[in-house]
């Protein structure tokens, strides 16, 4: 008792002192908990269910089944045998085909080696379990009770599997060469795409902030515009660009644009602006005192370049690129319509789950997805410990000086990109409003009569609309209070890591594994949150979670760059947190905040593998329409209703802007 | 028009003659039926049973299907109308499906119902396997158009033909699965491993093959007759091949959901399924339903499509179906290495 009240008059040697008002800590660490509570029920638990999938597997269990022969009169019934005694003997079934799925059948004929169908002899089984289970043609039979069936019927009598924890299913996995193969393809897929995407990105938010090329605000639109559009789109316009009957399609000199060509192209062109943004982010707030003391140096532009700006800007390229690889490796969409037979893990998941309902083998390929995810969270922690603030409260911005030569060749590298970008949208809206393409190019709008088509019409353009407001409004509010719970808060390490790694983990996750994981959570009559299955707001939940990383690191960057005096001066000048955060942090951040809302909102417009299990009756989405309507080979229906959400993007990025320039006006004249 | 303009018409009728209150049952209703259609089956189902109310819940088959087992251990649906019958025998099989015998089941066509009494799916209508030929490119290139399956092995079409692949599409499997009831595991192996050769790709959707035939980025697509139809009306230069050999097909079918809260209206909404007037309604674009003498011909498709249909053992093919796909897979999903 007396050593805790003499404790705080003890000096603490070798450690930081805590800055005072333990009031604030405790309403940080209460506000971070409920942030970390809502993480874990909208994704710890449903990836907890899906991991437990992945683990149980199924296995005839011979010993669970008793058969009993009768004569030739069918009334005098011979020894009950079980079959694995009758496996023991005969061997007709080995162990490694005991292994199967959940749709597991085997013939309870095998274990009768002279059995004839025409035979009068009659067959009982039964199971030794009250679980034993077995069908008698289709009829589901279970427990422990005889059946008697004559030979005719018996014939058609099939074992089921028992189920079990395990690891059969990934053994099964791995030795079959066709799923393994896509790990490699998946891989080598994503560096590719990512090593492209990622020099491409940079340059552009090179040119964009450190050379003085006219046009920024233009190809900064421009640039950002992939992010309008669902993954599937560049998809589409591929086909129509380079397809067989494509208007460019000599320029492939006979390559096929299914297959790797088309998937490192379109992802390229659909992971670009995450990545541009990310590093332009990264880019945008440098300290010009850092040049001018390398010009007094007289350091070459080269040496400036490699010591003052890239590693300036080192935290933000690491996080874009763990972006890029994980959204190419985990999209699902484009590689469904422009790759081809080359396989890749998302698809397989979609094979396995959508093509067969093997709902364990799907989920073996989402936890062997999130394994590069995991490894991207470790590089990114070392990383960020080395990371220091750029911003400091000295900090004098930067402006780059014109230099005709450097300045053109900026230029000219925007243009061409912007052209890329620009030619996939214009491909997509010519077919969205041919008639007939290749053979007949009139000019129609039915193929925007969506009422008439797969996929929920325009109700569901008015319901994703729906859901990318309420995504927004409440994605960003507990995206950026989360974030500045991790960034800013003293102590609790233990909790914060835990927290951020699992902001994290929904970049690895793809759509379609979130979206069965919430099926199994939340559609579970003993969960307290069963109510909102089926509703808008599993929607939401499950959309602003599967986007949450992006919007997390987007907030963490902006954090990262404001110099922790701030708090220091603050709690000096004994000024609570809530003012700090309300009157310096988020103004200072407000044009992160309105980038995570807008970000949120467009994707919330174009997602598709994610909600395509949990819409219901009232809350279908135009994304899943352009998934449905493209799947049934209607592209030119799928290509018009992707341009709506296009629009609709566009849209709402002017209202983004509108409000950004009032806003910042206000907010941000210190810059 | 006229038709949609009676619905409207009812539809207004019905709200402005409120005098009978109707305690009004909702009924969710799962299916894979084609968008276009789904309005119309409702309001000539809301037609003839004004107390019940339909709310569709579509998809396209295979995701339909993973909902509903998803789904199991607490079904959302009441009913399901118009999906495959392999996927409700999958459903059977797990004990999902309510069995009801519908009043007037007798007159349907026995392949349409299943064999156990009472039944727990019956049939609507068929999709039947076919070939969509592209005759423009198929001249450009100086082919002949495929008059049997057997044709599609020869060299001549290399690198020209799409299927869907049986591992993720329904109809993939029912191409697969008919061939090999009709030949038997050997042959029809040996068929596949010549038909691999020629094949450019295999797509996740059993209708996309037919539309990508239509639109010239492949020349013969392995698809079904319903998508061959609809894209020819949409001006497609194809034709609509019926291999000589014969083709496997797929029920479209109707099943209680085990557990419903809605039994009585549930019964109601299956009775009326199975009747001569559902039928009709079917076959705006079917052209095999399950009530006989029904049917009329559909524009661009043969009148005699039933008679090519083979024997489906739907019980056979849900029993090999994972052995079958596992051999596909081993075959040619681990040969299907990138072209370029």
């Amino acid at each position: 008792m007396n050593i805790d009240l003499e404790a705080p008059y003890l000096p603490l040697v070798g450690k930081r002192l805590r800055q005072e008002s333990s009031r604030d800590d405790r309403i940080k660490l209460g506000l971070m908990a409920v942030i970390g509570l809502y993480l874990v029920v909208a994704l710890g638990a449903p990836l907890f269910i899906m991991l437990s999938k992945s683990l149980s597997t199924y296995r005839f269990d011979l010993a669970a089944f008793e058969f009993q022969v009768s004569d030739e009169t069918g009334t005098n019934w011979g020894p009950v045998v079980a079959a694995d005694a009758l496996n023991q003997k005969l061997g007709v079934v080995t162990d490694e085909e005991l292994v199967s799925s959940s749709d597991g059948r085997l013939a309870a004929t095998k274990f009768f080696p002279d059995f004839s169908f025409r035979s009068p002899v009659h067959y009982r089984i039964r199971g030794t379990t009250a679980d034993a289970a077995f069908l008698a043609g289709p009829t589901l039979e279970k427990g422990t009770e005889w059946r008697d069936y004559d030979s005719g019927t018996f014939r058609r009598v099939v074992l089921r599997p028992a189920s079990s924890l395990g690891l059969e299913n990934f053994k099964t996995y791995f030795s079959t060469p066709a799923l393994a193969r896509s790990i490699y393809n998946s891989v080598l897929m994503a560096a590719i795409s990512t090593v492209v995407t990622i020099s491409v990105a940079f340059a552009l938010a090179y040119g964009l902030t450190r050379s003085c090329m006219p046009l920024k605000g233009l190809f900064r639109g421009i640039l950002t515009i992939p992010i309008l559009v669902p993954s599937l789109l560049p998809g589409i316009a591929l086909v129509y660009l380079f397809g067989n009957q494509g208007v460019f399609k000599d320029w492939l000199m006979g390559y096929s644009i299914y297959g790797p060509i088309g998937i490192v192209i379109g992802s390229v062109f659909f992971t670009l602006p995450h990545a541009f943004l990310i590093i332009l982010t990264a880019l945008s707030i440098a300290d010009a005192r850092h040049y001018e003391a390398a010009t007094s140096l007289k350091a070459s532009k080269w040496r400036t370049f490699t010591t003052v700006t890239v590693p300036g800007a080192r935290f933000g390229i690491v996080s874009a690129a763990f972006v890029v690889f994980t959204l190419v490796i985990t999209d699902f969409g484009l590689p469904k319509v422009i790759g081809g037979q080359y396989s890749m893990l998302a698809v397989d998941i979609y094979k396995q789950v959508i093509g067969q309902q093997n709902f364990e083998m799907g989920a073996v390929v989402s936890v062997i997805l999130l394994v590069p995810a995991i490894l991207a969270f470790a590089v990114d922690r070392r990383m960020q410990k080395r990371q220091v603030a750029l911003l400091s409260a000295r900090a004098v911005p930067y402006a780059p000086k014109p230099n005709a030569g450097m300045d053109r060749i900026c230029f000219g590298f925007a243009c061409l990109v912007s052209l890329f970008i620009l030619g996939m949208i214009a491909m997509c809206q010519i077919a969205a409003l041919v008639k007939f393409w290749p053979y007949d190019l009139t000019l129609t709008t039915k193929n925007f009569a969506f009422d008439l088509m797969d996929g929920g019409g325009w109700a569901a353009y008015g319901n994703s609309i729906k859901l990318a407001l309420l995504t927004a409004l409440f994605g960003s509010l507990v995206v950026f209070a989360g974030a500045y719970m991790v960034e800013k808060t003293d102590g609790f390490r233990f909790g914060r890591s835990l927290f951020h790694f699992l902001a994290m983990m929904p970049m690895a996750v793809p759509g379609m594994v979130l979206g069965l994981a919430y099926i199994f959570f939340f559609n579970n009559p003993a969960n307290p949150l069963n109510s909102i299955y089926g509703t808008m707001a599993i929607l939401v939940i499950c959309t602003v979670t599967h986007f949450y990383t992006v919007a997390h690191l987007t907030a963490l960057t902006a954090l990262k760059q404001m110099d922790p005096e701030f708090e220091s001066v603050a709690s000096s000048l004994k000024q609570p947190f809530h003012r700090l955060f309300f009157r310096v942090t988020v103004p200072v951040c407000l044009p992160a905040i309105l980038n995570i809302a807008i970000y949120l909102f467009v994707n919330a417009m174009t997602t598709v593998s994610a909600v395509v299990f949990l819409y219901s009756t009232d809350t279908k989405l135009a994304s899943v329409a352009v998934l449905n309507m493209d799947d049934a080979g209607d592209i030119a229906p799928a290509a018009a209703m992707g341009m709506m959400i296009f629009y609709t993007n566009v849209a709402a990025k002017l209202v983004h802007a509108l409000i950004a320039r009032g806003l910042l006006a206000r907010t941000q004249a210190w810059r | 028009m006229n038709k949609r303009m009676l619905f409207l018409l009812a539809g207004a009728m019905s709200a402005v003659l409120p005098a009978i209150a109707f305690a009004e049952t909702q009924l969710t209703v799962y299916t894979a039926v084609e968008a276009v259609d789904l309005d119309r089956y409702k309001a000539t189902f809301e037609k003839a049973h004004p107390d019940i109310k339909i709310n569709w819940v579509r998809d396209s088959t295979g995701i339909m299907t993973a909902k509903l087992l998803a789904e199991k251990d607490n079904p959302q649906a009441d009913v399901v109308w118009g999906l495959a019958a392999t996927s409700l025998l999958l459903l059977k099989t797990e004990g999902m499906l309510e069995a009801y015998e519908p009043k007037d089941v007798a007159a349907l066509d026995k392949k349409f119902v299943d064999k156990d009494t009472p039944p727990s799916w019956v049939g609507m209508d068929a999709y039947v396997a076919a070939l969509c030929y592209n005759t423009v490119e198929g001249e450009k290139l100086g082919l002949k158009a495929p008059t049997s399956w057997d044709d599609l092995t020869k060299p001549e079409y290399k690198g020209h033909i799409v299927m869907p692949n049986p591992a993720s599409s329904g109809t993939g499997f029912l191409d697969v699965s008919g061939w090999m009831q009709m030949w038997g595991d050997e042959k029809a192996w040996s068929f596949m491993d010549k038909l691999h050769e020629n094949i450019s790709a295999y797509t996740h959707s059993g209708s996309k093959p037919c539309k990508m035939a239509g639109a010239g980025e492949a020349v013969i697509g392995v698809s079904f007759e319903f998508p061959g139809a609809k894209a020819k009306s949409a001006g497609a230069p194809i034709d609509i091949i019926f291999p000589s050999e014969g083709s496997g097909w797929e029920a479209e079918a109707t099943a209680i959901i085990a557990g419903t809260a809605n039994l009585d209206a549930a019964k109601t909404l299956v009775d009326w399924s199975v009747t001569r007037e559902a039928n009709e309604m079917y076959n705006a674009g079917y052209a095999v339903v399950a009530y006989p003498g029904v049917a009329k011909q559909v524009e661009h498709l043969p009148s005699d499509i039933a008679s090519k249909m083979i024997d489906n053992d739907f019980e056979w093919a849900a029993n090999n179906r994972g052995a079958i796909l596992k051999e596909w897979q081993k075959r040619y999903d681990a040969k299907s290495e990138p072209k370029s």
